[in-house]
């Protein structure tokens, strides 16, 4: 019972971190029609500037407030000398652009930060194990993780739902000529969708560190989880997104945790311990296929037309 | 564009010309790493024309196209682990195995549409990869060492670096001819209606599905053959070939070169991959300078080096 909920923790833990991936990249799918393969990349400039900064000032708050002060302007100047061009392309010419922007920044952390992989040391007060109830521990450093991340959904929920901005927002989504005509300033939102949603996977990047190591490429694999998450949350829903994400993060990791177990009672434990690895890596992907042939339009699709 | 002395077709035929004659040149001033860049050049050219068939022509864009490769790499790796040397086995193998995966992913993929058709075959491209890692007995992660390459009896020795050479410059230019037929022929004129306008090409009565999945199996054929030909090239296959970013290597090559036009994948790969050979002698960090050119490619240069030499016609 105590590994099985911890392993429930940790799936809701990588759920709600891939939520913050996969929210920032469906806003900007869904509001821009942009697709950001680069988003990764942000993901890992956010780890690396945590590791930065905090090595730096030696404290971990103020370290991880400046690195998404960091991403967040990364963000926004990407867009403002590069992406902002490529809106209205075709779908392949923004794959292409990001794709070469993944070999820039791969390249360029190798220059700055050097090839070996950086760690990012906790604080005193986050490595403490919690009694969540009594008798069962789970480390403070990953409840905070649920708990920031959770804080963050419901604020992004009522930006775009409860205030002017993302009433804006959402207009902007359904008709961009016309909020435009309206005299709204519909190029400096867009410019704070991409910082925002740039902000999001720094701020997910900087949270997994500590617990993996920050390293050149750890962008690549979790943004195509990332991918996965908003194909069968449906393109364009944060509703759907924080659902997929929350129910492939509990996929991924109740499958690495039980599944071989599960195999290893029906077939030979050879044969399991060969097979469950790989079977849990493509758990998700078997997945997204499901819901690709039997619903394409994905879960929950956005309310738009 | 039928036949004339526009820039299109000298730049077509002095690539064609130079690729024949590389080998003469090698061997004159020595310079076997030119030999070896080229196979490795010409192999991808036939990848990224494979793509095109279904990107440039049939409008499917495939992320998930380096599969093929690891497939017939994996086919032609497994079998020579397993003793099996022939490649009048291996390579039947090698193309029957990539056409059958292609079945399989086209029809499930071919459901979807734009950007969920990209996502899908990214999907089962990385579940390829995790499969060859999972292989334990052929060497997983690690990837599975060819010792001895596939073997034509007194054919043809592959071991022979120009023979390989031309083998896969035959590979090439017949699977150009293919393309050049299956395009120009009725199945391609369907194939590329469905691009444009699939809903008249429905009402006219053809079955748009199947017309596709036909194209996508082609092509994932004989990118399986590409595959097979690395294999042989590198005497070594990994998961690594088939990782996502050699898709996108893949997906460069035929945007860099001109999508939709039969010789342009040939000259993006050669581009691209001098370009990252030279760029790689220069700087370590090679990819500080592909990257931004890329993306000035994209933000300047539409319709790739194709439609660039195309309009040098215009003037």
């Amino acid at each position: 019972v105590l590994l099985v909920v911890e392993q429930f923790l940790n799936g809701l833990q990588f759920g709600l971190l891939l939520f913050l991936l996969a929210a920032g990249l469906t806003l900007v799918f869904g509001i821009m029609d942009f697709v950001n393969l680069a988003h990764g990349s942000l993901y890992m400039m956010g780890a690396y500037f945590a590791a930065s900064f905090v090595a730096w000032t030696g404290n971990f708050l103020i370290g991880v407030v400046l690195a998404l002060g960091a991403t967040l302007l990364l963000g926004i100047v990407l867009e403002l000398v590069a992406l902002r061009h490529l809106y209205g392309r075709d779908h392949l010419d923004h794959v292409l652009a990001t794709f070469g922007l993944i070999l820039f920044f791969n390249d360029a952390v190798r220059l700055i930060w050097g090839p070996a992989g950086l760690a990012l040391p906790l604080p005193a007060w986050l490595t403490v194990p919690v009694a969540i109830v009594p008798g069962i521990y789970y480390p403070a450093y990953r409840l905070a993780i649920i708990a920031v991340a959770l804080a963050v959904a419901l604020m992004l929920y009522l930006v775009v739902m409860r205030t002017r901005i993302g009433m804006l927002i959402r207009a902007g989504a359904s008709n961009r000529e016309m909020i435009g005509a309206l005299g709204i300033n519909i190029k400096l939102l867009y410019t704070l969708v991409f910082g925002l949603g740039a902000a999001l996977a720094g701020l997910a990047g900087l949270m997994q560190a500590p617990i993996l190591t920050v390293q050149i490429g750890m962008g690549e694999n979790i943004l195509i989880l990332a991918f996965v998450i908003i194909v069968i949350g449906g393109i364009g829903s944060i509703r759907g997104a924080f659902l997929a994400a929350i129910l492939v993060g509990m996929i991924d990791t109740l499958g690495r945790a039980f599944l071989p177990d599960l195999l290893r009672q029906i077939l030979s434990s050879s044969a399991a311990s060969t097979a469950a690895p790989a079977l849990s890596s493509m758990l998700i992907y078997l997945l997204m296929t499901i819901v690709l042939v039997a619903r394409p339009e994905g879960l929950f699709p956005a309310n738009r037309s | 564009m039928k036949t004339g002395l526009d820039a299109r077709n000298i730049v077509a035929g002095l690539v064609i010309a130079g690729l024949l004659l590389l080998p003469l040149y090698t061997s004159l001033s020595g310079n076997v790493f030119a030999l070896t860049l080229f196979t490795r050049i010409v192999i991808f050219a036939l990848a990224a024309a494979s793509l095109n068939l279904i990107m440039g022509y049939g409008g499917m864009m495939s992320f998930g196209h380096a599969a093929y490769l690891g497939i017939g790499g994996y086919s032609v790796g497994i079998l020579a682990a397993e003793g099996i040397g022939s490649g009048f086995v291996q390579w039947p193998v090698a193309l029957l195995s990539s056409a059958l995966f292609a079945v399989v992913i086209g029809a499930l993929s071919l459901r979807t549409r734009g950007v969920y058709f990209i996502m899908i075959t990214l999907a089962f491209a990385q579940m390829a990869y995790y499969v060859a890692s999972g292989l334990a007995r052929y060497g997983g992660d690690d990837g599975l060492t060819i010792y001895k390459r596939s073997d034509f009896g007194g054919l043809i020795n592959l071991s022979n670096r120009v023979q390989f050479y031309y083998l896969c410059l035959g590979c090439l230019f017949g699977g150009l001819y293919l393309i050049w037929r299956i395009v120009n022929s009725r199945f391609g004129m369907v194939v590329q209606g469905l691009r444009s306008n699939e809903a008249r090409m429905q009402a006219i009565g053809f079955p748009a599905t199947r017309y596709r999945l036909v194209c996508f199996v082609i092509s994932g054929t004989l990118c399986g053959l590409a595959g097979a030909l690395l294999a042989n090239n590198t005497d070594f296959v990994s998961p690594a070939v088939m990782y996502w970013t050699r898709s996108g290597d893949l997906m460069v090559m035929v945007i860099l070169g001109g999508m939709g036009s039969l010789f342009g994948p040939v000259i993006g790969a050669v581009v691209y991959l001098v370009l990252e050979e030279f760029l790689s002698q220069v700087t370590e960090y090679w990819a500080m300078i592909m990257g931004p050119l890329l993306l000035l490619i994209v933000l300047f240069g539409r319709g790739g080096i194709d439609g660039l030499l195309g309009r040098l016609r215009r003037g």
